[in-house]
């Protein structure tokens, strides 16, 4: 994995995908988004930011999920 | 004698579960057509739906519709619940022997993870794979037959909306035996030393079947900071240590268990998706379409801008015919008792009390009617996730999330559906703050009094349009950004919590069921008489007693009579109180009356001056009702309500919580006493102090 192929899940440009490489935080929003099917090896797509810049919209697992920037910066992933 | 087929005594019990916008409603409604009973689980205000439906043979069959989820580990009191009956956890709910999934099978790996913690509970589940159209739409193709053999248990594709499959699943449901799935899973090892310890704990403690304590074993782990809701068994003392002990083992070893049983459990689900879905990429669906333009950086405030429009032109135009209506036949009904009756008290009871006070929950109910109307449209639509999406950003400064923006815009209307309408945030304590602010965002009910005060304020018979304009939107503003000030300050002091998160699924647009929005509609408006309705017949009685006792000698006009009663007295009584922010006992006789609803304070006010009666409504004529404001003055000589004094009253009117109706829908969303009362405490008081600081600048300022 290139340096530059690492990511953060928040810093994606709208219709860019990218695997979900770690998490590297525990804590509820983080448990509800391994639930949500948000885990480590899943693909997501980086659909859209609000108009206001935050939140962000993704799609994973053939559904879209809205998630705020401030978890986002948290999840790690690698650009495909 | 033992019967040789044992025949359940009481109907079966069947709890319909699955993720919220997945159309278990739809699907409850068609299963038990109008046999329901909607009220609220005990101790929570999370509406409990239970209905009948009836098997192949005509015998009758309990259904629970358990509020949507996306996992047994709650992260709302809605999810608590449902976990809570699955558990049998909950000593108001009978714990249901079968449970019916449903599942929409566009979005089928997701939706399959509260099914396999579900299949883990050991009970016959049925599984319904419901807007099979959509999912074919979509590009998917599911294989049915395979989902059946690799779970083991019955597998009905639906449509719901278009009844398709129903028939399947009441013959699922009919079957005397129905299998228990055998969808093989494996603890993953790291924690399976943990969860057979907890699973004999549960047992043996607290006396669960082996294969539900398995269940809330796996449970647990994930459950960390469980939402404990009242109404709820909590665990014993033996379990929960041992669940402490492994937690602060596993967080000394750096195990994050909790990640580990999600991750196992997708795993599994995984291999299960593979042998069935097949997808062919299809380009970007309707629902990518219409979310280009709706969330778009231009276009999609422009749409909520319009939105919201309608909404509320919609109320005020269209909320305005019902309730002149209804305002109209309550009094004519009321005329009509006082003229079959003979004079007395019990005939002003009667018609004073009893239906004046049931004419002002029935006004209510046109506004309460068409918002809801449109919250269902929204809902069911999918545009209230858009909404929220778009508005999330700027809640978020106070503290809250986007979910709280429609609530809270409502009640610009009226504070009662806004405040009915927060069922839909997730979280507690959000929930909570928007209820406390709601009521300041100024209500129609408020209008009268502005319009009353403008009127008053300025010299002349016209009021100068760009003055009524400005003054009006002071008095918006002051209460919008009073509500965003104390939502940020609660959030922050009163409600402090875990800072609120967007995670929320943004579900493909559907058209809606025009049947079930119309009939959760009708389900609010009735929860409304029926709860706050009894609360405000009793405050209006109240108020009647308190302004036509004790009576004044015979003779007497309107006027004395109200001087005279507890009202009266207790104008006086308040005088000192309200002096300081510029109002007299007669003014405090208008604050008092308001109590029943805002805009009394206009026809209290005319009887206290004296002005005879000024019409209602469009037919009000309240030009000899500013004459006598002008003319009011205190005994010393100087006038009353200088146009410093009608501002204060504006300003009083923005922050005071006034609206009886609004306390005993507090009440009731709240389930206590205690939010209501600290509500009245907090504006009342705002009040005071915003319109004590405006007097008294006003006044040293030379005004």
């Amino acid at each position: 994995m290139s340096v530059q192929a690492e990511a953060k899940l928040s810093e994606l440009s709208a219709g860019a995908s990218a695997i979900i490489r770690a998490y590297p935080k525990a804590g509820a929003a983080f448990l509800r988004l391994r639930e949500m099917g948000v885990l480590p090896g899943t693909s997501v797509k980086l659909i859209r930011t609000a108009p206001l810049g935050d939140p962000i919209e993704i799609n994973v697992r053939g559904y879209n999920l809205t998630l705020r920037k401030s978890e986002a910066e948290h999840i790690v992933v690698e650009r495909i | 004698m033992a019967p040789s087929h044992p025949v359940p005594a009481a109907p079966r019990v069947y709890a319909l579960v699955g993720n919220p916008n997945c159309g278990k409603s739809t699907l409850f409604n068609a299963l038990t057509g109008l046999k329901q009973k909607v009220g609220n689980y005990p101790g929570v205000t999370v509406e409990k739906k239970v209905g009948t439906s009836y098997s192949q043979h005509g015998q009758a069959m309990t259904v629970i519709d358990l509020p949507g989820a996306y996992s047994l580990a709650a992260r709302s009191p809605d999810e608590a619940v449902t976990r809570d009956v699955l558990l049998g956890r909950r000593s108001d709910t009978p714990m249901p022997d079968r449970i019916i999934c449903i599942v929409d099978s566009s979005n089928l790996e997701r939706s399959l993870y509260l099914v396999h913690q579900i299949l883990d509970l050991g009970r016959p589940v049925i599984l319904v794979l419901n807007m099979m159209d959509i999912a074919a739409k979509s590009g998917f193709t599911l294989r049915t037959a395979r989902l059946e053999k690799e779970l083991g248990i019955p597998v009905i594709p639906s449509e719901a909306v278009s009844g398709k499959g129903l028939i399947d699943l009441k013959l699922a449901m009919s079957r005397p035996d129905l299998p228990l799935s055998r969808h093989a899973w494996d603890v993953p090892a790291a924690i399976a030393p943990a969860v057979a310890e907890l699973q004999a704990s549960l047992a043996d403690n607290d006396n669960k079947a082996p294969l539900c304590a398995r269940a809330e074993a796996l449970l647990l782990l994930t459950d960390q900071d469980a939402v404990r809701v009242s109404g709820s068994t909590p665990l014993s003392e033996s379990t929960s240590g041992i669940l402490k002990g492994w937690q602060q083992r596993w967080e000394k070893e750096g195990t994050d268990w909790a990640a580990i049983l999600v991750q196992s459990r997708y795993d599994a689900i995984g291999k299960v998706a593979g042998e069935v879905v097949q997808r062919i990429p299809s380009g970007p669906t309707a629902t990518d379409r219409i979310d280009a333009i709706v969330t778009h950086p231009v276009w999609g405030w422009i749409i909520l801008a319009a939105v919201m429009a309608l909404v509320f032109l919609s109320i005020f135009t269209l909320a305005e015919y019902p309730m002149d209506w209804i305002d109209h036949h309550v009094a004519s009904f009321g005329d009509w008792v006082r003229s079959s009756l003979s004079p007395g008290d019990l005939r002003n009871l009667l018609t004073d009390g009893a239906i004046a006070g049931v004419g002002s929950i029935l006004v209510f109910l046109p506004q309460i009617l068409i918002l809801f109307l449109f919250i269902g449209l929204l809902e069911s639509t999918g545009y209230m996730a858009r909404a929220a999406f778009i508005m999330d950003r700027l809640m978020s400064r106070v503290g809250l999330n986007g979910r709280s923006f429609i609530p809270m815009l409502s009640s610009y209307a009226c504070a009662i559906p806004g405040i009915m309408a927060t069922r839909t945030i997730e979280d507690a304590k959000d929930r909570l703050v928007t209820i406390l602010v709601a009521p300041l965002m100024s209500c129609s009910a408020r209008l009268p009094v502005y319009l009353l005060m403008i009127a008053a304020l300025v010299p002349g018979d016209r009021v100068p349009l760009m003055t009524k304009v400005g003054l009006m939107m002071l008095m918006y503003g002051l209460g919008t950004g009073g509500a965003f000030a104390f939502a940020w300050l609660f959030k922050r002091t009163l409600l402090k919590g875990a800072p609120s998160m967007m995670i929320m699924e943004l579900p493909p647009y559907h058209l809606p069921r025009l049947k079930d929005v119309a009939l959760h509609m009708v389900e609010r408006a009735w929860v409304f008489v029926r709860n706050a309705g009894t609360v405000i017949l009793a405050i209006s009685i109240v108020l009647w007693f308190l302004s036509a006792y004790p009576q004044a000698p015979q003779g007497a006009t309107p006027q004395e009579q109200l001087a005279h009663s507890f009202a009266g007295r207790a104008g006086h009584a308040i005088e000192p109180l309200i002096k300081p922010i510029g109002f007299d006992w007669r003014v405090g006789i208008g604050l008092i009356s308001s109590f029943a609803a805002r805009e009394v304070f206009v026809s209290s006010t005319a009887v206290v001056f004296s002005v005879g009666d000024i019409g209602e409504g469009k037919e009000m004529n309240i030009a000899p009702l500013r004459a006598a404001l002008r003319d009011a003055r205190w005994p010393d000589g100087r006038a009353l309500f200088t146009p410093l004094v009608c501002l204060c009253l504006m300003v009083f009117y923005v922050f005071a919580m006034q609206c009886m109706s609004t306390v005993a829908v507090v009440r009731r969303e709240t389930n206590s006493l205690r939010w209501p009362l600290f509500q009245i405490v907090y504006m009342t008081g705002t009040a005071w102090v915003a319109t004590f600081v405006v007097y008294q600048v006003g006044r040293a300022l030379g005004f």
